[in-house]
């Protein structure tokens, strides 16, 4: 066993205040009795309380959550054919431009995403609300999906496609019944990705969003412009649970089921 | 092996085949993979691709199940072309090399994939993956998954699955190249069982040749992306037509020399007079290849070691070459021999070959007298050659020492050296046990073999 060094205990402590402290500080002060709040006035859940009772907050939380939901899984089904395409569809003249042109979008600066679907959807005249939300997060998440199932694409034997089709599958079926259960796993990572990035975007959503589709990271930021309050507080920690408690869960989840999974393939693959 | 029921739809000149191979060639951008090549394959047969690795064998077996099509000639299946027929309408199923079973999927779902894909009614499918299980004995393990079961088990999934739907043509990559020896044995046998019980038509690839050997009704010897021969096996084994052939199939000695045309008329003596001069023929005596010196060597330091002190302990490295000492320069170069035996009878014709100067020619007497003056190769199979301390009254004689001698149980190789320093091999099968066999290291020994025991090739 290795020792800890003076020095590795002084980084790793302030490494980890750096990254925590600030939540920690929210989340006590989320407990506060007091309005204010950068005093203490004794613990209470009075603020969790309020926070159910503010429709707006309410509303907010369940615009996101749909936008969110459809988003995530329009970008998974379309990631996933993208990231089909571009592992398996074979050679064509300017593959390696497109399989460059999915991935770009993980590198354009938000602002600009934001700025070029709004612009979009005026040239086209589409009232702009939970609709064009729901599109922009497709359209940024999607790529991200993307280059998580091609990840495992790539990792994944070419030939079990081959023999599903050697036995009368068509394409379709050989996709449905054969690759998908198996990449299934890094399809769902790729869906969770997808979700909690939209969950959490304020940029793109501030630039798409309309009348009637106030975001919770949008609604949030124009109530903290007016000042901090308490509830903020409450609200935000409450996302900090369920984030945290989501990525534990799932990554424990598909970590465990990706290494099943390359066992048995592996072990189904070659004899002995 | 020889086929005792007269199978063979290929001697038979109204024959149609199943499959037609008419001058196939298969580019992979510059690289030619299958060479303008041409083959029948008929209904009933199992029919092996036998070939060193990277010559061609998947290649044809993926243009049989579509994965890849043709650049340029034609595959016919019954008489049809299926170059544009795509995978999943072809009545050929392929068990693939790396056996492809669906992960998640248990054993009969794997076995049911393609009869679910037919639409059929499920109790026919149910009918049907029952009586797949019970073939390849896999009743027991139908609930699994495939990493739940050992190789051989797998194996045999993958083999029931590929013949659950009864294709026309079953292809199979390789089958058998992960299991061990003797699971492969049974399994060789469980197949050609499988595919008499069935009526299938079997391709096999394989790179084993005693597997081709074994299983096969005909072999199709391929060299990049062309084949070299096709034949029944014994036919591949006792009467190769090229060199290539001879030397990958099996073990075999090449003696190099120059054909001369026997007379058609009554047998002369075998070396009547003085072996008159013969005119040196370039590469006339071209020593053997030594397939021995493949073997990992220890290094001089390793070497010297176990020679001065190791070996009173370990004994004698088992591949070490017991060497002969240098011959003393008073020996005699020709040993004189003792009194010849009768002769025996040697029919007429043939060739006879001039291959050493201080040597009688070889009599080929099955061997083409239009070869007269041409180089040739005589490839003799090391279990055709007899060995003797005494001359023996034989038609063909060599004179050398023992250098070695490869025990393997059921058979003894000797490893002959002649007086110019080719090595022959000579194979006898062990009747008598070793202690008593009369034969051993540094032994004058004749080698003799019969004048229709080698086959002529030519270079
Ligand atoms: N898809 C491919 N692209 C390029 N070269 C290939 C491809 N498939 C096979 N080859 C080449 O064709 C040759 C024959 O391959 P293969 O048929 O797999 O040989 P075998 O099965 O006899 O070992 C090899 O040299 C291999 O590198
Ligand atoms: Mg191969």
């Amino acid at each position: 066993m290795t020792r800890f060094s003076w020095f590795n205990v002084t980084s790793l402590t302030l490494g980890f205040a750096f990254l925590y402290l600030p939540m920690v500080i929210l989340v006590i002060y989320s407990f506060n009795a007091s309005q204010l709040v950068t005093v203490w006035a004794g613990f209470s859940t009075r603020w969790y309380g309020e926070l159910f009772r503010n429709e707006e907050f309410l509303d907010a939380a369940w615009v996101t959550v749909q936008v969110a939901f459809y988003s995530s899984t329009i970008a998974t089904v379309l990631g996933t054919m993208a990231a089909h395409v571009m592992v398996r569809g074979g050679r064509f003249r300017g593959r390696t431009l497109f399989s460059g042109m999915i991935y770009a979008p993980l590198v354009m600066p938000e602002v600009i995403t934001g700025l070029s679907l709004l612009l979009l959807f005026i040239g086209i005249g589409m009232d702009r609300g939970v609709v064009t939300v729901v599109l922009a997060h497709t359209t940024f998440s999607m790529c991200y999906v993307s280059v998580v199932v091609s990840s495992r694409l790539v990792a994944f034997d070419r030939s079990l496609e081959e023999a599903a089709l050697d036995l009368g599958a068509s394409p379709f079926d050989a996709f449905r019944l054969v690759t998908l259960p198996i990449i299934a796993p890094a399809v769902i990572s790729g869906w969770l990705l997808a979700f909690t990035l939209s969950l959490d975007d304020l940029v793109i959503a501030s630039f798409t969003t309309g009348p009637g589709a106030t975001t919770l990271p949008i609604k949030i930021f124009s109530a903290v412009r007016l000042g901090v309050s308490p509830e903020i507080n409450a609200l935000s920690t409450l996302l900090i649970g369920i984030v945290t408690v989501g990525v534990v869960t799932t990554s424990l989840v598909t970590k465990r089921a990706a290494v099943q999974r390359a066992r048995e393939e592996q072990a189904a693959q070659r004899a002995t | 092996m020889v086929n005792e029921k007269s199978f063979a739809p290929w001697d038979d000149p109204d024959a149609r085949p199943l499959i037609r191979f008419e001058r196939v060639t298969k580019r992979f951008g510059d690289f030619t993979a299958i060479d303008d090549l041409t083959l029948d394959i008929y209904e009933r047969e199992f029919f092996a691709l036998l070939g060193p690795s990277g010559c061609g064998k998947t290649t044809m077996m993926r243009m049989l199940a579509g994965f890849e099509e043709p650049s340029e000639g034609q595959i016919l299946l019954s008489g049809r072309d299926i170059a544009h027929v795509p995978p999943n309408k072809r009545a050929v199923n392929m068990m693939f090399q790396s056996y492809a079973l669906f992960p998640h999927l248990s054993v009969w779902d794997n076995i049911a994939f393609g009869l679910r894909r037919e639409g059929k009614p499920k109790e026919q499918i149910e009918a049907r993956v029952q009586e797949m299980l019970r073939l390849t004995r896999l009743e027991k393990f139908a609930r699994r998954k495939p990493h739940q079961i050992s190789g051989g088990q797998r194996q045999r999934v993958a083999l029931a699955r590929s013949l659950a739907k009864a294709p026309k043509l079953l292809l199979l990559d390789e089958p058998l190249g992960a299991l061990d020896r003797k699971l492969r044995e049974e399994t060789q046998f469980e197949l050609m069982d499988i595919q008499e019980k069935t009526g299938t038509t079997f391709v096999i690839v394989t790179h084993d040749q005693e597997e081709a050997m074994t299983v096969a009704s005909r072999v199709a010897v391929m060299d990049e992306g062309r084949i070299v021969q096709v034949a029944t096996p014994d036919v591949i084994y006792e009467a190769p037509t090229s060199v290539y052939v001879a030397d990958f199939i099996g073990d075999v000695n090449l003696i190099r020399g120059t054909a001369r045309a026997r007379d058609a008329g009554p047998a002369p003596e075998p070396d009547a007079a003085a072996p008159e001069a013969v005119d040196p023929v370039p590469g006339a005596a071209a020593p053997l290849p030594q397939p021995e010196g493949r073997r990992p060597q220890p290094n001089a330091m390793g070497k010297w070691l176990h020679d001065r002190v190791l070996y009173r302990i370990l004994g004698r490295r088992p591949d070490e070459p017991r060497q002969l000492p240098p011959p003393e320069p008073a020996r005699a170069p020709a040993q004189p021999a003792p009194a010849p035996a009768a002769t025996p009878e040697i029919p007429p014709g043939g060739i006879e070959i001039r291959w050493s100067e201080d040597t009688p020619p070889l009599i080929a007497a099955n061997g083409d007298p239009a070869l007269d003056g041409k180089p040739v190769v005589l490839a003799l199979r090391p279990e055709k050659l007899g060995i003797a301390r005494e001359r023996p009254a034989a038609a063909n004689l060599l004179q050398g020492k023992v250098i070695d001698i490869g025990y393997l149980g059921n058979i003894s190789t000797y490893h002959v050296e002649l007086p110019d320093g080719t090595m022959v091999k000579a194979q006898i099968t062990n009747t008598r046990r070793v202690s008593r066999r009369d034969i051993t290291w540094e032994d004058e020994v004749w080698l003799s073999f019969s004048p229709t025991a080698g086959v002529v090739l030519e270079e």
